[in-house]
């Protein structure tokens, strides 16, 4: 299955179903340029990370405190998001409320109609990727132009971000130098970095300028003082925010905090897990459009709360856990397999290891109950993830809710959809054994003493290993035969 | 039902019972305050915000706008952007700039935008204060000194007070109360604008100013 | 000298006792019993009486992290009553100590006994590796020629059990032996249980590049605590042996168990055979 849709460059836009999981991952691993790019990426933000958290006191000290913050916010969650509708509603942002991405698009086109707008300029947001919101516009013909550098190169290339912090990090300077001189006027190739970040710089700035409508996502909303924070380097996000006469935020409804002090510890640890930086350039705290004697800014803020299966995920206590993510990414970054196949290969708009114990929640376990299965679980995302998500855990119960016998009524969407009668039929064979000290025995005691008639082909083990083959005698015959 | 009703009736229906503890933030940062003097900071500051490709010149009370006029004939400023009823924006005004012209924030933004995209090649404004942790401006916008002023031209001069600098931002919100009522924008500024984003090259001069130039009135007037 | 890993909290670790539970694995007791031999081996030595409770069988792991938990709790059950005695529980293995360690009482169910039972057992499970080193104290004189080895430690090891350097600070008791660092060391190999059978491409990958790191070490051998890892490793560098027509191994690898043992002058089971 895949939706083809048109960009503005006129490139094809593909939308991949997490189906065909299997065979992108094999076309991923043999990609040896990819597998190169991002092994090269990977250490490097690794590396950069490391070198921010030199203390590891300092480090265990806040990743408790800002899962704590999670963990309370989440407890809090309903009433938080009333205090932060209120106070944003006091502070003159209007509030809206999206069940589905599809309510969501309908409401910020809904605005963009309304003010007719021809052209919307993006900062940064994971979750306008989540609900395919250029997609949505371009149909309804209105431009929606990415300018985060990294977002508007995938934009550019008809591409989806293959990172949710470094959008472009599968292509190389040469690509991007290559595409720039194809698709901007005038542009002739050059892959000297600095230039190609000029020639951004140059035709995005008459983008903010002439924009009707800015766009943004949100990395904290402030329930107590109805705040939207928003983190980033380039400044785009500012220029989003503050040029054109509207500005639009959109967010999941698990980014509220309760206190202005929250941000402290999530900011400093969001921005050293993700990138490796004591601090963004920019951290931007909007609490309002332009009032009073403001001489600035945009007339109308709006904010978007989208659902799209948050609440399931918070009808769990423990796949509630998953909702703590502050979406720094480094998960992904310590991931050996997103090292591998890198982030378009999942086909989800969350890849790595986050993506695979959120997107069952957004897109339902039948598109997505293999992503659970691709990992080793080596646990490298849990010992990194700066707010504590059991993320290996939280696999294994998705792999459980996946294979689960199909239920009359589910509690997650696609409950049992990687069901396969033959397989759970193996498992309970398999618990009659081992659960069975005297059966185990004997079963033991034939596999080794039948070892030569152990298969040559064993299932994927032998694609690249030679085979396994039982010892001559168990580990509890030498024992007896000593004594 | 609206959507607003289903999802909180879905959420309610599923929230803890009890509320988590509120997290205590004070026992994280109180057992690591470094107890720094005004000098220590300041040198924290400085460092951090340099590593992030910003200039800093350490002035004082008297010398900061003949520095400025200096700084301006450097990078060949043409116009200088200001909120001139500021009380910086005053001394401004009173000292002039040298060869650069002076162009005080005038009217909404929609009046000048043209010319702050074009014609403008700095912006100058105050820093309510500074973050010595991690080397961050504390940027207030004010009808005096509007946000696009900090963010359009290439080149944002900001001035700051040495007395105003936090030792973290959990100080700065704590001790100032930020919670009791925030501006339309408060923003942390650290350096330049930059991206990584071509094959995690760090280039400057992204979409904001290219160049981030503090001036620090140090009041005991330690001289660079 | 603490040895845990962020997220795991350190522990305490009790007397040298007068015996201990042997806990094989199932791996272990059917593919490579040698390393258990030797682990028994290692212990007796040191005095210490070792127990090998006949019924013991897996410790559900396999079925646990599938998404077969109902199936786990089965085998769970089955093996709650092997350690009646109040002796520490030794098992070779990093990641079948972590499933009795932190998994065996969440997946045990809501029995309150059983769950108590879980717990009780889990505070006296112990990775082998971290038992000779902290309650045994292993000290013995390395007897061998000088040579160097490089050492993979699992992820359950290093992330659950918190024992990542405990490999490394044996290795280092032994005078003749140096140890050399691979190139991503902490990364995993790729084995995963079912991982590797489900997605053979990624697992493929990841243990090609283990492999490839180990072996430029130019070390003489491999050493790990941890048999599933092993086999996959050294499977691995065997299929390649095998593709390039290479008769003698590149990668040869042993259980940790066996070459302490045969460092200090014992003589390891699979020499015997």
């Amino acid at each position: 299955m895949s939706t083809q849709a048109q960009n503005t460059a006129g490139q094809p836009i593909a939308f991949v179903s997490a189906q065909a999981l299997r065979a992108r991952m094999h076309d991923a691993v043999n990609d040896a340029h990819l597998r190169q790019s991002f092994r090269g990426a990977m250490d490097f933000l690794m590396a950069k990370r490391a070198a921010q958290f030199p203390d590891e006191g300092e480090l265990d000290s806040l990743r408790g405190l800002s899962e704590a913050i999670r963990q309370y916010s989440l407890s809090k969650l309903p009433d938080l998001l009333e205090q932060l509708e209120a106070n944003l509603t006091r502070n003159g942002i209007q509030v809206h409320w999206a069940e589905t991405p599809d309510e969501a698009n309908a409401i910020m086109l809904g605005i963009a109609r309304r003010h007719q707008a021809r052209l919307i300029v993006k900062g940064k947001s994971m979750v306008s990727e989540e609900i395919e919101f250029n997609h949505a516009m371009e149909a309804a013909g209105v431009g929606a132009l990415e300018s985060d550098m990294g977002e508007y190169i995938v934009q550019l290339a008809g591409e989806k971000p293959s990172h949710i912090i470094m959008p472009a990090i599968h292509q190389t300077k040469q690509q991007i130098a290559k595409l720039f001189a194809e698709h901007i006027p005038g542009v002739d190739y050059t892959d000297n970095v600095d230039a190609l970040i000029q020639i951004g710089r140059r035709v995005l700035r008459e983008k903010f300028e002439i924009a009707d409508i800015g766009l943004s996502g949100v990395n904290f909303a402030v329930a107590e003082t109805g705040t939207l924070c928003l983190v980033e380097n380039e400044g785009n996000g500012r220029m989003c925010t503050t040029v054109p006469k509207v500005h639009i935020a959109i967010t999941g409804i698990e980014k509220v905090i309760e206190k202005l002090e929250h941000v402290a510890p999530l900011f400093s640890i969001l921005t050293r897990s993700a990138t490796g930086q004591a601090v963004s350039t920019y951290f931007n705290m909007i609490s309002g459009p332009r009032r009073g004697d403001d001489r600035d800014g945009p007339e109308e803020v709006h904010l978007v709360l989208l659902d799209n299966g948050r609440s399931q995920a918070y009808a769990d206590e423990q796949l509630r856990k998953t909702l703590q993510c502050i979406r720094c990414g480094a998960c992904m970054n310590h991931c050996p397999v997103y090292t591998r196949i890198g982030g378009h290969a999942y086909g989800t708009t969350y890849p790595g290891p986050i993506g695979k114990i959120v997107s069952p929640h957004m897109m339902g376990l039948e598109q997505t109950h293999l992503l659970p299965t691709a990992s080793s679980l080596c646990g490298a995302c849990g010992e990194v993830c700066p707010v504590k998500i059991p993320i290996p855990e939280l696999l294994i119960r998705l792999r459980g809710e996946a294979q689960s016998a199909p239920h009359a009524n589910p509690a997650m969407v696609g409950q049992g959809a990687g069901y396969d009668a033959k397989i759970s039929l193996l498992w309970k064979l398999w618990a009659r054994l081992y659960a069975r000290p005297a059966t185990y025995r004997a079963f033991t005691w034939l596999a080794t003493r039948l070892r030569f008639l152990t298969p040559k082909q064993q299932s994927g083990w032998t694609a690249a290993r030679t085979p396994l083959k039982p010892a001559p005698r168990r580990l509890r015959d030498m024992v007896k035969d000593r004594r | 039902m609206s959507a607003r009703d289903r999802i909180l009736a879905k959420l309610r229906g599923k929230q803890p019972a009890q509320p988590g503890t509120l997290p205590d933030l004070s026992a994280h940062y109180t057992p690591r305050a470094r107890g720094e003097t005004k000098a220590a900071r300041l040198a924290r500051f400085r460092t951090g915000i340099e590593g992030f490709h910003a200039e800093v010149h350490v002035s004082s009370e008297a010398d900061w706008p003949a520095l400025l006029t200096r700084l301006c004939a450097d990078k060949q400023v043409g116009t200088l952007m200001y909120g001139a009823s500021t009380p910086a924006g005053r001394r401004l005004t009173g000292a002039g700039c040298g060869a650069t012209t002076l162009r005080p924030w005038a009217g909404q933004v929609e009046d000048i935008k043209a010319d702050l995209f074009h014609r403008v090649d700095a912006g100058f404004t105050q820093a309510r204060g500074a973050i010595a942790e991690t080397g961050s401006l504390i940027v207030w916008s004010s009808p005096d000194e509007p946000r696009s002023l900090s963010l359009v031209p290439p080149i944002h001069f900001a001035l700051l007070d040495a007395a105003t600098i936090h030792p973290t931002f959990y100080d700065a919100l704590v001790s100032e109360n930020w919670a009791a009522g925030l501006p339309t924008n408060a923003l942390l500024i650290s350096g330049p604008s930059k991206t990584a984003d071509i094959q995690q090259t760090l280039a400057y001069g992204a979409h904001g100013p290219k160049e981030l130039v503090v001036l620090v009135i140090n009041a005991e007037g330690d001289a660079e | 000298m603490s040895s845990h890993t962020p997220g795991t909290p350190a522990r305490t670790y009790p007397p040298r006792p007068e015996a201990v539970y042997f806990y094989a694995t199932c791996l272990v007791d059917m593919f490579v019993p040698e390393a258990g031999m030797d682990a028994i081996t290692l212990l007796e030595r040191e005095g210490i009486r070792v127990i090998f409770p006949d019924n013991q069988t897996c410790c559900g792991q396999p079925a646990f992290t599938s998404g077969f938990p109902d199936e786990a709790r089965q085998v769970v059950e089955s093996q709650l009553g092997l350690f009646p005695g109040d002796y520490p529980i030794v098992v070779p293995s990093g990641s079948c100590a972590g499933m009795i360690r932190w998994h065996w009482e969440k997946v045990i169910g809501n029995d309150p006994a059983l769950k108590a039972r879980a717990a009780a057992i889990a505070a006296r499970t112990f990775e082998l590796a971290e038992f000779l080193l902290h309650v045994v104290g292993f000290d013995r004189k390395d007897e061998g020629p000088a040579t160097t080895v490089t050492l993979h430690t699992s992820c359950s090891a290093r992330r659950e059990m918190g024992t990542h350097l405990v490999g490394r600070e044996l290795l280092a008791r032994l005078g003749n032996v140096s140890l050399a660092h691979h190139d991503h060391e902490s990364e995993c190999c790729g084995f995963g249980g079912t991982f590797s059978l489900k997605h053979p491409d990624v697992s493929t990958a990841m243990v090609s590049d283990k492999v490839a790191a180990l072996k430029a070490t130019g070390a003489s051998q491999l050493v790990t605590a941890d048999c599933g890892c092993m086999l996959n490793i050294t499977k691995r560098a065997a299929r390649e042996d095998q593709d390039a027509g290479r008769s003698t191994p590149s990668l040869p690898g042993e259980h940790l168990a066996t070459f302490l043992l045969r460092r200090t002058g014992g003589s390891p089971a699979g020499d015997q055979q």
